[in-house]
């Protein structure tokens, strides 16, 4: 019963998870690709504990999840902060070109 | 090791009636089930939508309680017996879904600031007229 209830439950949630795929491939700005690979990061830490559960190893498994979720928190903070101070420099640099132009 | 508790004798007598199945899994179906239903509308809102902001809406608060509902619901599914190894994996999954719970709207929040002030505006009522900008 609980066997073929996680069996189920992961297979939902991984068929459920190729839109994300489709947003990142697609998607117009990087911010999209960001925000999809933070909720693919964020269900395989729950899709761990699922298959935890089918091996009855769940106490090993959540370990894996928790070090997974933390990883996949730093990686946002840093991609979101990469991108914000890169892209603001280049328009900066922009921006002072137009100015020194325009005097 | 049920009956030796003595307070949960209604628990041990329907673990003797259903074959296996407390109620707290029963309880924990249900939730799992229920975070199921908010990730499928997080997963059609990431598709249909069509702005980042609007896509951050969907992303940011589905994500985030699909995630709870169903860690929360497996951490009463694999509370079999109510022994002392039981109560810490409870306690570890419930400390993911406390981080969870503070940290997902915490990168949700980053990631639209960084959105914001790279100067991606927000769609406006006369984007929509134009088909070609509501495609992308």
């Amino acid at each position: 019963m609980i066997d073929w209830f996680a069996i189920i439950m992961g297979s939902t949630l991984f068929l459920l998870m190729i839109p994300m795929v489709y947003r990142i491939w697609v998607g117009p700005t990087p911010f999209d690709r960001m925000l999809a690979v933070n909720v693919i990061g964020t269900k395989t830490a729950v899709l761990l504990v699922i298959i935890g559960t089918l091996f009855d190893r769940v106490d090993m498994f959540v370990d894996f999840a928790i070090a997974y979720a933390l990883l996949n928190f730093v990686s946002a903070i840093v991609v979101s902060r990469y991108l914000n101070r890169t892209i603001s420099l280049r328009e900066m640099e922009e921006r002072e070109k137009a100015k020194g132009a325009k005097v | 090791m049920i009956e030796s508790m003595g307070v949960l004798r209604v628990v041990a007598e329907a673990v003797d009636a259903g074959g296996g199945i407390v109620p707290f899994q029963i309880i924990g179906f249900v939730l799992a089930v229920v975070g199921l239903v908010f990730f499928l509308g997080t997963s059609v809102g990431m598709v249909r939508f069509p702005d980042f902001y609007t896509r951050m809406h969907a992303a940011g608060k589905g994500d985030s309680l699909s995630t709870m509902l169903i860690l929360s619901g497996f951490a009463l599914i694999t509370m079999e017996d109510f022994s002392l190894g039981s109560w810490l994996l409870f306690v570890k999954i419930m400390g993911i879904v406390l981080f969870i719970y503070i940290t997902s709207p915490t990168s949700s929040h980053a990631l639209m600031r960084a959105a914001f002030e790279d100067d991606e505006m927000p769609l406006e009522e006369k984007d929509l007229n134009k088909p070609s900008k509501v495609k992308k």
